[in-house]
C-alpha cells in the first residue's frame, strides 16, 4: 500500500474538479465530470462506470469533413473546425485537438527537413513523414557529450532547417562568457555569419507557431465548457528513440550497439533529464496529467531481448518512473509489437500509467499487466480502413470482454484513429463502446 | 582458414574479420575465394536471424561488414563473377509513402538468401512497377508500405498490374507496418508477409525451390 501522498491521484482529481472552466451549461458540467471520472476510475485500475472511449486523431478529421490534410495543416481555424465537428458528432469521452496536425506555415518558414508533408514532398492527403538520416554523425558523440546545447545549435539545427545553416558558422556558444569580450564577439560571430537571418526566419517560424498555438488553447478552453476532457497533457520520448530518429538514424544506432556502446550509453544517459523536462514542461499548461510518450524503436524484431533490456528499457524506465514522481501519468504507446517484453515493461507501479499497444497481443497483455496498468487500444487500422462496421462490433466486443471487464482498458485504435479509416466503422466503434457497460 | 573467417564474420567481429581479409589479400589469395566466404557468413547471418538468434541490428551490422570487405577486395579483382540466382524480386514502397526500413530488411534477406533484388525505392507510383516487371522479366513483386494510405497505394499497384495485362505472370506479396491478411485480400495480393523470413519463404515457393 502506498503511504505518501498519492500525487497521480491529487493530479487526476484536479483534473475531473475542472478547476477554471466556464461550461455551457450543466449538462457540460456534468458530462465533463463523468467523462474525466471514468478515465481516471481506469487509469488508476478502479472499476468505471462503462469502458471509456479516447481515441487520438490526427487527419481523420480532415477526410471527416471533406479537407485535404495540407487544408488543415496549413490553416489553424479549419482544423480547429475539423476537429470540433469530430468531437460534437462522436462525443467521446476526450476531445483531441490539432496540435498533431503541425503548422505547415512554421515548417516551411524554417525550411525544416526532417519531415514531408502534405502539399511539402508528399501529396495534399499524404500523412507527415519523417526524413531519417545521420544528423548527427558516427564520430560526433564526443562533440555531443561535452556539449550538447552547442553541439546543437552549432550542428544539428543547421542540418535540419536550411534557414538556420548560417548559425554553423557561430563561434561555441560558451565563447559568450568571459568579460565584455564574450558578448562582443559572440555579436561579430552573428555579425559575420549571417546569423541574423537565421534569427529572422525563427521570428516568422514563432508568429506561425502562435497562430497554432493560440488556436489550439481556445479550442481546449471551448471543448472543456462543451463538457469534454482534454486528456493529451504532454508527451515526451524514450531517449533511445531520440538518438535513433533524429540524431543518428536507424542505422546508424544500430551500428552504434556494436561499434560504440558505451558512447551510446552515455549519450542515453545524457538525455534523460531532457526528456523528463519535455514531458514536465509540455504538460505544465494542460490540466490532464496524461504524458504521450509514441515508441518507435524498441519493438519486437527490432532488437534481442538483451538489446532492449540494455538500451532502451532503462532510460524509457526511469523517464516513466520521473514522470510519475510528479503525479503526471506516462502513456507509452508501443507501436509495433512487444508480446515478448511484457514481463519486462511489467515492471512499474500500479495504478500510475496507461499503456497503449498497438499489435502486441492485447488479451495477452491483459494477463500480465492486467494488474498493474491500464491497457488502451486497440482496433486495428486495417479494420477501421477496410473492414465492415459488424466485424468493428465484433473486434470491440472480444476486447471489451476480455481487455475491458472489470475496467483497466481505454478503447482506440492501434495507432489512434486512421486517417482513411471509413466513417461507418468509426461510427460503430464509438456506438458499440458506448453501449457496452463494464 | 575459409572456416576462420566466416565464424569470425557471422559471430560479427568486425576487425578481426578485416584482418584475416586483409592478410589473406597480401598472401595472394584468389578474392573471389574471400567473397565466396563473406557471402557464406551472410547465409549463416540470415539463418541466426531466422531463428531469432539475431535481430535488425546484426543485419545492418553484418551489412556494413559485408561492404567493408567487398571494398578491400575490389580493387584486386579481375571481373565480376555472376553467381548463380535463384530468381528475381522486385521489391519497393508504394506510393506516396517514404518508409524504408522494413523494405531494405526484406531487400537484404532476399540477397543473402540467394535472389536477384531490384529494389526500386520508397514512393514508387503503380506504373514503376510496371516497368519493372516489364524490363526485367521478374514473378514476384512485393509491396511494402507503413501508413494506412499504402492500403489503397497497394490495390491501385495491384490494380494497375492487372491492367497492363501481368497479373497471371507475377506473385505479388505485401508487408510492413500496418498490413496483414485483411490488407492482402484489400489489395488484390497473392499473400501477406509477416516479417523478412515469410517474404524470402514466399519468394522461393514462388520461384519453384524448396
Amino acid at each position: 500500500m502506498e503511504t505518501n501522498v498519492d500525487t497521480t491521484k491529487e493530479k487526476l482529481d484536479l483534473w475531473c474538479s475542472a478547476p477554471g472552466i466556464a461550461f455551457a451549461s450543466p449538462q457540460a458540467e456534468q458530462d465533463y465530470r463523468q467523462r474525466s471520472r471514468r478515465i481516471s476510475d481506469v487509469i488508476q485500475l478502479k472499476i468505471p462506470d462503462r469502458v471509456p472511449i479516447a481515441p487520438l486523431v490526427t487527419f481523420f478529421p480532415a477526410q471527416y469533413t471533406g479537407m485535404t490534410m495540407q487544408d488543415v495543416m496549413y490553416d489553424p481555424d479549419k482544423a480547429y473546425a475539423a476537429f470540433k465537428k469530430v468531437a460534437v458528432d462522436f462525443q467521446w469521452d476526450t476531445a483531441m485537438n490539432h496540435i498533431n496536425t503541425l503548422c505547415g506555415n512554421m515548417l516551411e518558414a524554417l525550411d525544416y527537413k526532417q519531415l514531408k508533408w502534405p502539399g511539402h514532398g508528399v501529396a495534399a492527403n499524404r500523412t507527415y513523414q519523417f526524413v531519417e538520416g545521420e544528423y548527427m554523425k558516427a564520430n560526433e558523440y564526443d562533440a555531443f557529450l561535452d556539449d550538447p546545447s552547442d553541439f546543437l545549435v552549432r550542428a544539428y539545427l543547421p542540418r535540419i532547417c536550411g534557414t538556420l545553416a548560417p548559425l554553423q558558422l557561430l563561434p561555441p556558444l560558451t565563447m559568450i562568457v568571459p568579460y565584455h569580450l564574450g558578448i562582443t564577439m559572440m555579436m561579430a560571430g552573428v555579425a559575420f555569419t549571417g546569423a541574423v537571418s537565421a534569427l529572422e526566419s525563427i521570428i516568422k517560424a514563432q508568429a506561425e507557431f502562435m497562430k497554432l498555438a493560440i488556436s489550439v488553447g481556445t479550442f481546449n478552453a471551448e471543448m472543456q465548457a462543451m463538457g469534454f476532457p482534454i486528456m493529451m497533457g504532454g508527451a515526451s520520448q524514450a531517449p533511445f528513440d531520440t538518438i535513433g530518429d533524429s540524431l543518428r538514424g536507424t542505422h546508424g544506432i544500430m551500428l552504434d550497439m556494436y561499434r560504440q556502446p558505451d558512447k551510446l550509453l552515455k549519450a542515453l544517459d545524457k538525455l534523460l533529464p531532457t526528456a523528463i523536462q519535455m514531458g514536465i514542461s509540455s504538460s505544465m499548461t494542460s490540466l490532464s496529467p496524461v504524458v504521450f510518450i509514441p515508441l518507435h524503436k524498441g519493438q519486437m524484431g527490432f532488437m534481442s531481448q538483451e538489446q532492449f533490456k540494455t538500451f532502451y528499457w532503462p532510460t524509457l524506465h526511469k523517464l516513466m518512473l520521473a514522470l510519475i514522481e510528479q503525479g503526471l501519468v506516462p502513456m507509452p504507446c508501443f507501436e509495433a509489437d512487444y508480446t515478448d517484453r511484457l514481463e519486462i515493461i511489467k515492471d512499474i507501479p500500479a495504478g500510475k500509467a496507461i499503456y497503449w499497444f498497438e499489435r502486441t497481443d492485447i488479451f495477452k497483455a491483459k494477463k500480465v499487466l492486467g494488474d498493474r496498468v491500464c491497457i488502451k487500444g486497440n482496433i486495428p487500422a486495417s479494420l477501421m480502413c477496410t473492414g465492415t462496421p459488424e466485424q468493428v462490433r465484433q473486434y470491440c466486443k472480444k476486447l471489451i470482454d476480455v481487455v475491458g471487464r472489470n475496467g483497466g482498458l481505454i478503447v482506440d485504435g492501434d495507432i489512434g484513429i486512421p486517417d482513411e479509416a471509413k466513417v461507418e466503422n468509426v461510427r460503430a466503434m464509438t456506438d458499440f463502446v458506448k453501449g457496452s457497460g463494464v | 582458414m575459409s572456416n576462420e573467417l566466416i565464424n569470425l564474420m557471422a559471430n560479427l567481429k568486425e576487425q578481426e574479420t578485416l584482418t584475416i581479409v586483409r592478410r589473406r589479400l597480401d598472401a595472394g589469395e584468389d578474392p573471389l575465394l574471400i567473397l565466396d566466404d563473406s557471402r557464406k557468413a551472410m547465409e549463416i547471418v540470415g539463418k541466426r536471424f531466422a531463428k531469432n538468434e539475431y535481430f535488425i541490428p546484426e543485419l545492418i551490422y553484418s551489412g556494413e561488414i559485408a561492404k567493408e570487405i567487398a571494398e578491400l577486395v575490389k580493387p584486386k579483382l579481375a571481373k565480376v563473377q555472376d553467381i548463380n540466382r535463384l530468381g528475381k524480386v522486385i521489391i519497393g514502397t508504394v506510393s506516396g509513402d517514404i518508409h524504408d526500413i522494413g523494405k531494405n530488411i526484406v531487400s537484404f534477406m532476399l540477397d543473402v538468401n540467394g535472389f536477384e533484388v531490384y529494389d526500386i525505392g520508397v514512393d514508387q507510383v503503380p506504373q514503376n512497377f510496371v516497368d519493372k516487371i516489364k524490363q526485367t522479366g521478374s514473378r514476384v513483386v512485393g509491396l511494402s508500405g507503413f501508413l494506412t494510405f499504402a492500403f489503397d497505394a497497394m490495390r491501385e499497384t495491384v490494380e494497375a498490374v492487372k491492367a497492363a495485362g501481368l497479373r497471371d505472370k507475377v506473385k505479388i506479396m505485401i508487408g510492413g507496418g500496418q498490413m496483414n491478411d485483411d490488407i492482402r485480400k484489400y489489395t488484390g495480393a497473392d499473400a501477406y508477409g509477416m516479417d523478412a523470413m515469410a517474404g524470402v519463404a514466399l519468394a522461393k515457393k514462388w520461384v519453384g525451390t524448396k
